[in-house]
């Protein structure tokens, strides 16, 4: 295959599918999941491909696809995949069929399906475009089946999720659009080129905006992946987005969509704006720390499963903005690496909750007791789920939370010490709720519980599989993200002339001669 | 000849730039006389058919103009009134569309409600032809003329549902308030003219180039007073109070021909005497170095689109009828539009003509829709009328969704292109704040489509909802306006690229 078309081919595929199905009578619809399923399964293969033939060592894009898409605007059709997100879209091709086959919709099948499949296509666009126009397209145009399919196949208050779901989420994006007009504007108005929105050229003239202007849109980029990911105080629409979500919208919600956000702040946050995402690091990492604890000690509290498992995203994705404005190689590999973990192991906790669920129609951790006699494969496998989330070694959460830790250790310490103490408090809150529901002796309700069937296991064994093998051996992952993590540092480094704290350089010296460097440092800020 | 017919000095006039213009009103003169010559011998049909045809002959006539306008550089023609630019050909042609979907839409709607159908075509033929007037005027009276003209006709249309009291109601009303708005509109004309001593945009324009006319109160006034005639016609707040209640009474088609085809007309005209003679001075590529007349009407139209968006996208929400709710969305509409026009600039002139493009086609199709779903009576206007469409209609329900989705500004329609186009003109022109709170009104504005798209995907349909008829003509109006807005979205560039070519600059050819 020619390597420039692996990315549309990849991005539309779903597409296709969803208007394959559109075409299917009413009088077939025995054949909508098998088409469905072949062509998330078929979009899964092609991002395996494209991990395989990926070249580890190169740190730029690769794949990339240019071409002229509205040219009196400087707007263009470019894709490509770095190390950033590579794994990022391998798990969209991954978690997609796997949430298709473990779910299937009550009724409307044909609709559901079309939705998840036109999500697909737009999440993929979301992680491939190199266009600052495009990838906005695709961030914006992701809600729509979301909306859909929270509204249509939820639960009881699925209306109102799906409306606060939307309005949220485009509240962020509609500021990140004016910030969007002005950095192209501005930016071809400060060094006299044409307005262009690619991603590669804005980049490299990073640094020609006045620093004030620079941190405003950085600010209004920051404010639209922080509703996205969602970081504290604006995450108040998660819970009730995932609660109310079928099992299936869930899945994507928390495996993928999440990842938009702290995608979105690492390729347009850290890369189009270092000074200002530097600037704006100390309130970032804050926030994410908050988070972490404020999720945990919110998820110890639930009653209904779902919803706990929901906190326990707000707590980890404060770990990987914690982990990204830690600036330097650690915490941004833990953070990458930390979205794939999160994405594993979160989903397979919605899916399990939801097998749950489709039980004993309850999510209510009391009415729950000794599920464990009752079913015990999945109280297995809902074990080694929990602690992947927990983060225990060996298991691939314990990976990406040790790289965020070491990263935000040396970055900033105190804050890194706090946020390990998240650690024991997700201990806490999993561990009990696994113990309040599976252990004990099952009451007349829970007793006769099935077990998971051949489908449901067949889903599952892909999942926990990746979670033990990323827990022991995640170098595959880590040495393609590698050249591209430490190329997004240098470019910092290089337009700004920071140094990323590491634990190598540590300025030597005494304490006089550092307090001349400071002073040194704090005038050349101030200009 | 009367002896004092040829004393009188008859200008030079080129007749091609005026064909549409003739086209356009003579169809309805001729349409006028066949049905009283002829009208019990035509089938049902042929009317609309004429108006179709004329629409696409106003389309067709044209194209030649603006080749010509692209070859030669604007120009103007019966002693310098009319102007002949690719501004106003871009304008004639939303009108000519307008008024082709619209008699498409009609077509069902005056064959259910048994109302007399000539009478209607003639009126929005004619209404369109004092359109065109206002959007190539060049000179204020010409622009008064053709602005009566299109409201006169509109008046009657309004009122057009002869057993439905809201109709004759929101008629007296859009009267009595539309005839108070052409007072001031022609009272800010004579101010003008006191001030600067020329009715002539072109004239007005050169000579606020050469005269610093900056605070004049004379002058300050005359703009005030258009600003409120024009405001009125485009429903910007505070001028808006008509709106909403009219959109409600008027017949559902000729909703579609007021939202589309009148707020293209009244914002081209604004255009034309604002950016037009009013407009920004440059020398030598730069903004001039003097007190321009911009900076006197830019703050006032700043605060009438704030005004607008907030308003027109907060008072939609409490609303439960879908006339109601498009009528305050069209409110909130016409302050991104006029987000647009703040900007001063031939990207802010572009990115208006766009958005009017891409909202004619959203708005007659939204109303097409209504008129559709209604029912006998044009009665069945309410949310609760929606529910559960997707399950009763699904393709109908769809191309709504789409249609509101435009107007929402979601990527790959062309309603995003729209939003994009005047936010990135207020961004270039430094209008931060605006281009801020005009995104926040959009969000806003999301939720009461969303309301609309939750009662026809997410809630069940009534068990006695009556089946709905889709007559064929405003199918075909419903297809056409879908793809364009979906064509558009997905490749906005040609739209684009005629909307940059049309642009407004009376220098050009004053001097």
């Amino acid at each position: 295959m020619d390597g420039s078309m692996v990315l549309p081919v990849i991005i539309f595929l779903p597409l296709v599918g969803a208007a394959a199905i559109a075409l299917i009578a009413p009088s077939r619809s025995m054949v909508l999941k098998p088409v469905a399923v072949a062509t998330s399964a078929a979009t899964g293969a092609l991002t395996l491909w494209l991990m395989a033939a990926f070249e580890a060592g190169d740190g730029g894009f690769q794949f990339t696809q240019f071409a002229e898409w509205i040219g009196s605007a400087g707007i263009s059709w470019h894709v490509g995949v770095d190390g950033i997100s590579l794994f990022l879209v391998v798990l969209t091709g991954f978690l997609f069929p796997i949430a298709i086959v473990a779910c299937d919709p009550p009724h409307d099948a044909k609709a559901y399906y079309i939705w998840m499949l036109v999500l697909e296509t737009g999440c993929l666009g979301v992680f491939l475009a190199l266009d600052l126009v495009l990838f906005f397209l695709f961030f914006e145009v992701v809600l729509i089946p979301m909306y859909f399919l929270i509204g249509k196949w939820g639960h009881e208050n699925r209306k109102y999720a799906a409306t606060k779901f939307f309005l949220f989420t485009m509240l962020g994006s509609a500021l990140m659009l004016v910030g969007m007009l002005a950095l192209a504007l501005l930016t071809a108005r400060e060094t006299g080129g044409a307005v262009t929105f690619n991603l590669v050229e804005l980049a490299e003239d990073a640094g020609a905006l006045p620093t004030i202007t620079a941190r405003w849109i950085f600010l209004s980029f920051a404010l639209a992946f922080a509703v996205k990911v969602p970081i504290f105080p604006v995450h108040t629409w998660l819970p009730d987005a995932h609660t109310e979500a079928p099992t299936a919208g869930s899945v994507i919600l928390a495996g993928v969509l999440l990842k938009l956000g702290t995608y979105g702040l690492v390729r347009f946050g850290l890369y189009l704006f270092p000074e200002a995402s530097r600037y704006f690091a100390p309130l970032l990492f804050t926030l994410g720390v908050i988070g972490i604890l404020y999720g945990a000690v919110v998820a110890t509290m639930q009653r209904d499963l779902k919803r706990l498992v929901a906190y326990s995203s707000v707590a980890h994705l404060g770990f990987i903005v914690l982990g990204i404005f830690s600036i330097n190689t650690e915490g941004i590999e833990g953070g990458l690496l930390q979205m794939v973990n999160h994405g594993l192991s979160t989903g397979a906790l919605f899916l399990l909750v939801g097998f749950i669920y489709e039980r004993r129609h309850t999510r209510q951790i009391s009415e729950m007791i000794g599920l464990q006699k009752a079913a015990p494969v999945l109280a297995a496998v809902f074990t080694v789920v929990m602690l992947s989330s927990v983060g225990l070694p060996g298991l691939n959460g314990f990976v990406g939370e040790f790289l965020i830790l070491a990263g935000a250790f040396v970055a900033h310490r105190w804050w890194a010490v706090v946020a390990a103490s998240g650690v024991i408090l997700a201990a806490l809150y999993l561990l009990w709720a696994y113990q309040r529901v599976f252990h004990g002796t099952p009451d007349d309700a829970n007793r006769s519980m099935p077990d998971l069937n051949w489908q449901e296991k067949l889903v599952m064994a892909p999942l926990v599989g990746l979670i033990v093998f990323l827990g022991v051996y995640p170098k595959p992952v880590i040495e393609r993200m590698e050249p591209a993590v430490n190329q997004l540092i240098s470019h910092m480094e290089q337009v700004e002339g920071f140094q990323s704290p590491t634990v190598g350089d540590r300025p030597e010296g005494s304490f006089e001669e550092l307090r001349e460097l400071k002073a040194h440092y704090g005038e050349e800020e101030g200009h | 000849m009367l002896p004092i017919l040829a004393q009188a000095e008859i200008p030079d006039i080129h007749w091609l730039p005026l064909i549409p213009h003739i086209v356009m009103a003579g169809a309805a003169v001729v349409l006028l006389t066949i049905v009283s010559v002829a009208g019990r011998w035509l089938p049902g049909w042929f009317a609309a058919a004429w108006t179709v045809a004329a629409g696409l002959g106003v389309l067709a006539t044209a194209i030649p103009v603006w080749i010509r306008v692209d070859q030669w550089g604007p120009h103007s023609t019966i002693a310098g009134s009319i102007g002949v630019d690719q501004f106003s050909v871009f304008i004639i042609g939303v009108l000519a569309c307008t008024v082709v979907l619209t008699a498409l839409v009609a077509d069902g709607f005056l064959h259910r409600e048994s109302l007399d159908g000539p009478a209607f075509y003639v009126l929005l033929m004619l209404s369109a032809a004092g359109g065109i007037t206002m959007a190539s005027a060049n000179n204020l009276i010409v622009l008064f003329l053709g602005l009566e003209i299109l409201s006169l006709a509109v008046y009657v249309l309004v009122a057009m549902h002869l057993r439905r009291a809201e109709s004759q109601e929101a008629g007296i009303k859009y009267f009595v308030l539309g005839a108070f708005a052409s007072a001031f509109l022609l009272y800010g004309i004579a101010l003008v003219y006191g001030s600067t001593g020329s009715i002539n945009l072109a004239e007005i324009e050169n000579i606020l180039s050469s005269n610093d006319l900056s605070d004049n109160g004379l002058l300050l006034a005359g703009m005030a007073m258009l600003l409120v005639g024009f405001g009125f016609k485009v429903a910007a707040v505070p001028f808006h109070a008509w709106t909403p209640d009219v959109y409600q009474g008027a017949p559902s088609p000729v909703v579609s021909y007021m939202a589309a085809g009148v707020k293209a007309a009244g914002f081209a005209a604004l255009l034309r005497v604002f950016f037009g003679a009013f407009g920004p001075i440059y020398e030598e590529g730069q903004l001039a170095d003097f007190r321009q007349v911009t900076d006197d009407w830019q703050p006032v139209v700043f605060g009438l689109a704030i005004a607008s968006l907030a308003v027109g996208s907060m008072l939609a929400i409490v609303q439960t009828d879908v006339k109601r709710i498009l009528a305050y969305s069209s409110i909130s509409h016409a302050g991104f539009i006029l987000v647009g026009v703040q900007a001063a600039t031939d990207d802010g002139v572009a990115s208006v003509l766009f958005y009017l493009a891409a909202y004619a086609a959203m708005a007659i199709g939204s109303f097409a829709v209504i008129t559709v779903v209604s029912g006998p009576g044009d009665e069945g206007t309410a949310l609760d009328n929606l529910r559960g469409l997707a399950a009763r209609r699904p393709l109908l329900a769809a191309a709504f969704t789409v249609l509101l989705l435009s107007q929402a500004g979601i990527p790959f329609t062309a309603g995003f292109w729209a939003k994009f186009e005047v936010i990135t003109a207020a961004v270039d022109a430094r209008s931060f704040w605006l281009a801020v709170i005009a995104m926040l009104a959009a969000v806003v504005a999301a939720f009461l489509y969303l309301r609309i798209v939750v009662a026809m995907f997410l809630d069940a349909p009534d068990a006695d909802a009556p089946r709905l008829r889709v007559p064929p003509g405003p199918a075909i109006a419903i297809a056409i306006v879908v793809l364009f807005t979906l064509a558009f979205g997905i490749y906005p560039e040609p739209l684009l690229k005629l909307a940059d070519d049309a642009w407004l600059n009376l220098r050009l050819w004053a001097h």
